[in-house]
């Protein structure tokens, strides 16, 4: 007792202290790490079928309502696929489909390109080369309903990550959904609301010229504005941020060269099916 | 320091309490309390973090070399609070994707390090588990007060139950925002300070 703050004893002490607390914090951290990733992957899932309004169609409900089963059984629906954004062609395997992780392909410089738009610019350093979109389709069938693609941009205390889903003419929004952001509750965090995120139905997400056009008005957007939804009060920023990132990843640098050639490909898939019904 | 057990755990709640006597802990007082579900969650978990790292600490109080007792204090918290974050990942996902960065925050909660130091360096275990229970339920107690007085104008809301419609939503209640900001919690623990100090004058600190 009395060599207590001896050199030895003190080392002795910290380093047993290092280990056990050690110990404690891996076990932990491994024992809940399955139980985690379920919780992102299903938090993940309920923002898509969010997003695409399935949830609300099917069930009348939001997805996080919705039991496991029913969850499973909307996420028929959905499929994945990643894509080149500089080329817009289909790339990788199901392996790397299964593997892919947004912030990681984005802090990645191998995997990711700066961002340096000028015109439309969502305020984040980098984007990965290769984005996981996803697709509803009725189970069974090759009919592209929707297209849900990964978004994401700087709001006011951090970034918003979420999915715009669009319709199959490919220039109409379905819904948008955050399913991480650091927005202020009941300001910012408003992006949350199921009300403001109803009003993004049926905006147009492309001008006539093809630019992209959609955004969050300041104030009460006018009702012919069919771009526009309601500004969320008290969170300008917030508002614009949402703006700056919808406009960025429907630009050329981020999703345009794809939708331009997906859209090629449904025509010719529906007028090729047609044909064959014929 | 022949304390009753039972003043140990009822003390913090009013007479000793960690924000409104000590004023510790303010940070995160103001940060998480803008809805009550989430200042329920925080208060639980900031009871259990004091309680045990209150108990660890007083059981190897005599092992401690006193060169580096600040730094073994903290490694216990911090590896507490991990365990905390996990678990809370694990079993309540979207209330712990609203506290965010808040839960790995307790390891700087003052109360914690204050009690730690200040009581279960000196006390036995058992005491000394009381007292962080004691200590972290006076921090939930304001927690709560504040995060009813904000939910309440600032959403219409008390957990997540809609009780003054908003005008957003098609009612008649136009929040007040600078409830949903962190200076309200200043004002709202400020009257809380006074009304307890109205209440009990003893506490009143010499000009």
């Amino acid at each position: 007792m009395q060599q207590r703050d001896s050199l030895g004893y003190t080392l002795g002490v910290a380093a047993v202290l290092c280990v056990v607390c050690s110990l404690a914090v891996s076990t932990a951290a491994v024992s809940l790490r399955g139980r985690q990733e379920a919780n992102v992957k299903l938090d993940q899932q309920k923002n898509i079928l969010d997003a695409t309004g399935l949830a609300i169609g099917e069930y009348g409900v939001q997805a996080n309502e919705l039991s496991a089963s029913e969850i499973d059984k909307l996420n028929a629906y959905v499929s994945a696929k990643l894509v080149d954004l500089q080329t817009g062609e289909y790339v990788g395997d199901d392996a790397q489909l299964e593997k892919y992780n947004l912030v990681e392909e984005a802090a990645n410089p191998d995997t990711s390109v700066p961002i340096e738009n000028p015109v439309f610019n969502p305020g984040e350093p980098r984007r990965p080369k290769v984005m996981k979109v996803y697709f509803v389709k009725k189970p069974g069938t090759d009919k592209i309903l929707q297209v849900v693609l990964p978004v994401y941009g700087k709001g006011l205390w951090g970034t918003l990550y979420g999915y715009l889903a669009l319709k199959s003419d490919l220039e109409t929004i379905q819904g948008l959904t955050f399913y991480q952001h650091k927005e202020t509750p009941g300001l910012g965090g408003e992006v949350d609301n199921p009300r403001w995120k109803a009003m993004w139905d049926g905006r147009k997400l492309y001008d006539p010229s093809g630019q992209p056009a959609a955004m969050v008005f300041k104030g009460p957007a006018p009702k012919t504005d069919e771009y526009a939804v309601d500004g969320l009060s008290g969170a300008t920023i917030t508002s614009r941020g949402v703006t700056n990132l919808i406009r960025y990843w429907a630009s050329d640098d981020g999703y345009g060269t794809y939708l331009s050639k997906l859209g090629k490909e449904m025509n010719e898939g529906t007028s090729s099916s047609n044909e064959g019904e014929e | 320091m022949a304390k009753k057990t039972t003043d140990v755990l009822v003390d913090p709640l009013i007479n000793n309490n960690p924000i409104a006597l000590q004023i510790l802990g303010i940070c995160s007082a103001l940060a998480v309390t803008t809805k009550m579900e989430t200042s329920l969650v925080m208060s639980f978990a900031v009871i259990a973090v004091t309680a045990f790292s209150n108990l660890a600490v007083s059981a190897i109080r005599h092992f401690i070399p006193s060169s580096i007792r600040i730094i073994v204090q903290m490694t216990v918290i911090a590896s507490l609070v991990i365990v905390v974050d996990q678990i809370l990942k694990a079993y309540m996902y979207d209330i712990s994707k609203q506290l965010s960065v808040f839960v790995g925050l307790i390891i700087t909660n003052c109360i914690v390090m204050g009690r730690a130091e200040g009581f279960a360096m000196k006390n036995g275990p058992g005491v000394s588990f009381l007292d962080g229970i004691g200590n972290g339920m006076g921090y939930g107690l304001v927690l709560m007060f504040v995060a009813f007085f904000r939910e309440l104008f600032g959403s219409g809301s008390l957990f997540g139950v809609e009780l003054l419609p908003l005008d957003r939503n098609g009612g008649w209640y136009n929040p007040n925002n600078l409830m949903l900001l962190p200076p309200s919690a200043f004002f709202l623990i400020g009257f809380l300070i006074w009304a307890i100090r109205a209440y009990k004058p003893d506490q009143i600190e010499e000009a």
